[in-house]
């Protein structure tokens, strides 16, 4: 009975003792304790964020990296596929122009023909009628000697005219 | 029979019952442990504070035995 | 070097044990038979100086050697004190100390003034003194001064530890903060964080730090064979002024919810809501009763068990069983020196899930 029962002395001593305990050590050794280590951990903590945010960063660049070179990549591939048209595209333009040059010679040189051709044929003309007249004169020289000769020559000579 | 003695009769059988309640307790910790290794902190844990809470039943047994005796 | 210091202490811990027990039991037994439930029952008690040693026993020359420790009483004619030694080691109200008009004897490690007219002291048949009454009386008895020797280890411990965290650059722990840092945040996260919650925990820190090291430090002194049976964890009036500590913190950081849980329980009909009261306003008083019994119970039952076990060979009166006795009481011991950091760990959770349930917030 006796073992159960709180006894006033001690209870006494113990509220007291404690409570100063308690007191002490909050101010003490609580205290600094727990602000150490609560320091300490988010100290670690903030680390660590920054090695998250430095690695985050790193994959970004990284990315960033690969997105210009693909993007050079690109680039150049146009730039050639740009080139290649243009050098098709000069080569078909030259084709043409000269063709279109070649064409135009030819037809200058057809019309050129064809004056020509026209001039010798009026040149041969004249020269066919005047050497006509001279023959002529000639034979009319050696032939107008009789009348009857004579009319013969301008009958044929008509005739022939006609055929021309 | 002698108010001592039925007592520690009455002690006796207070620790019977904790006993089996914290038998049981452990065996099922341990069976839980078994099968999830990975929570075993946590099972060992709340296995003492209900194995506490099992004792303290029997303890008040024990102290009315003390009362008494 | 550490580890070896430390093994030797044990060694000697150990060795100091068997000689007090040893010695306390053949002062009781010197003339009657010997009663191992005396015996037992003066060790766990509470007494007035601390008796460490008898040399010489039950010859002429027999020596006590003991630490006396003040008596202080509030009698009718004010403040009386005076040493515990003035009884001379005597426990049966035979010893008469006459001090500031009052005459005192000490009956069973509990002083009684004895009436105006009375000479000796009369017993009824439960020896209970009938011609006597006890004063008020607030002396330094051994649990007392073992309370202020653990607080005073405490102290120097935890302030050393905090000036080397003060000293150190970056937080890091050195020499004792090193062994003292794991057991604190042992108690934050798994005691406090778990069971209060991460944004109240705080303010409970100090509150369950102290509660979890004086427990603790004071199982393992009740342990200490050379304090000879300082049990003051196994103390009700100890256990009783802690519990009562976890009691009013709970009802005094009680919120609206748990007041609700109380006394209108959410989410069951009205008449069961009207049933659940009376078991409610109990069970507020339940769980600090609970904590109380329980630390005072386990500590004395293993007091009370390491005794009983060394009280065989004198019950038995033969020297053969001392080693089956030493065998099973050092095998106690050290269950006993788990039990030590457990019961402080189970006194600590069950407080902070008690503040856990009176700050938990409604979760619907």
């Amino acid at each position: 009975m006796d073992l159960v029962t709180p006894g006033f002395g001690l209870v006494f001593w113990t509220i007291i003792s404690f409570l100063i305990l308690l007191i002490v050590l909050r101010k003490l050794a609580w205290k600094p304790i727990l602000g150490a280590l609560s320091d300490r951990e988010e100290g670690i903590q903030n680390a660590l964020d920054a090695a998250e945010k430095a690695k985050l960063e790193m994959a970004n660049l990284n990315a960033d990296n690969e997105r210009l070179l693909q993007e050079a990549r690109a680039e150049r591939e146009t730039m050639m596929k740009e080139a290649r048209e243009i050098k098709s595209k000069m080569i078909s333009d030259a084709k043409e122009e000269a063709q279109a040059e070649a064409n135009k010679t030819i037809a200058n040189a057809q019309t050129a023909i064809e004056s020509e051709k026209k001039a010798a044929i009026s040149e041969l003309k004249s020269t066919v009628a005047t050497l006509s007249v001279d023959i002529a004169e000639k034979m009319v020289k050696g032939q107008l000697s009789d009348k009857s000769k004579q009319l013969e020559l301008v009958n044929s000579m008509l005739n022939d005219a006609k055929l021309n | 029979m002698t108010i001592t003695g039925i007592a520690a009769i009455g002690a006796g059988l207070a620790v019977i019952g904790a006993g089996l309640g914290i038998g049981k307790i452990g065996g099922q910790a341990m069976d839980a442990m078994a099968r999830q290794p990975e929570i075993h902190g946590k099972i060992q844990s709340s296995a003492l504070i209900l194995a506490a809470f099992v004792e303290a039943v029997a303890l008040f047994g024990v102290v009315v035995a003390l009362l008494q005796g | 070097m550490q580890i070896t210091t430390l093994r030797h202490l044990v060694t000697i811990l150990f060795l100091l044990f068997s000689i007090t027990s040893f010695s306390a039991e053949k002062s009781d037994g010197k003339d009657e038979k010997f009663d191992a439930k005396k015996m037992i029952m003066h060790h766990v008690k509470d007494a007035y100086g601390m008796h460490i040693v008898t040399l010489n026993e039950g010859s002429p020359e027999e020596k006590h050697i003991t630490l006396p420790l003040p008596i202080i009483l509030w009698t009718d004619n004010g403040l009386t004190t005076f040493m515990s030694s003035e009884f001379h080691h005597d426990y049966n109200g035979e010893v008469i100390v006459e001090k500031n008009g009052g005459r005192f004897v000490n009956v069973h490690e509990k002083v009684y003034q004895l009436e105006s007219g009375a000479s000796s002291v009369q017993y009824d048949e439960e020896h209970h003194p009938t011609n006597a009454a006890k004063p008020l009386d607030i002396s330094i008895t051994r649990n007392v001064f073992m309370m202020w020797v653990s607080i005073a280890i405490l102290i120097l411990i935890f302030s050393a530890a905090a000036r080397r965290y003060k000293k150190s650059t970056n937080n890091l722990p050195s020499g004792i903060a090193s062994f003292v840092e794991p057991i604190v945040v042992f108690v934050r996260d798994e005691i406090a964080r778990p069971m209060i919650g991460e944004t109240k925990y705080k303010k409970y820190m100090p509150y369950l730090l102290t509660v979890f090291f004086f427990i603790w430090i004071n199982n393992i002194f009740g342990l200490i064979p050379i304090f000879n049976g300082a049990n003051l964890t196994g103390n009700i009036s100890f256990t009783f002024v802690l519990a009562l500590f976890t009691f009013i913190i709970t009802n005094l950081s009680g919120n609206r919810n748990y007041w609700k849980h109380i006394f209108w329980m959410p989410g069951v009909p009205v008449p069961i809501k009207i049933f659940l009261i009376p078991i409610e306003i109990i069970g507020i008083f339940t769980k600090p009763i609970s904590l109380m019994i329980r630390l005072f119970a386990n500590i004395t039952a293993g007091h009370i068990i390491i005794l009983a076990l060394m009280s065989l060979i004198f019950i038995f009166e033969s020297v053969w069983v001392s080693p089956v006795s030493v065998f099973f009481s050092l095998f106690i011991t050290l269950i006993e020196i788990v039990v030590t950091a457990i019961q402080a760990y189970i006194f600590t959770i069950l407080s902070a899930l008690y503040f856990g349930m009176a700050t938990e917030e409604a979760h619907h």
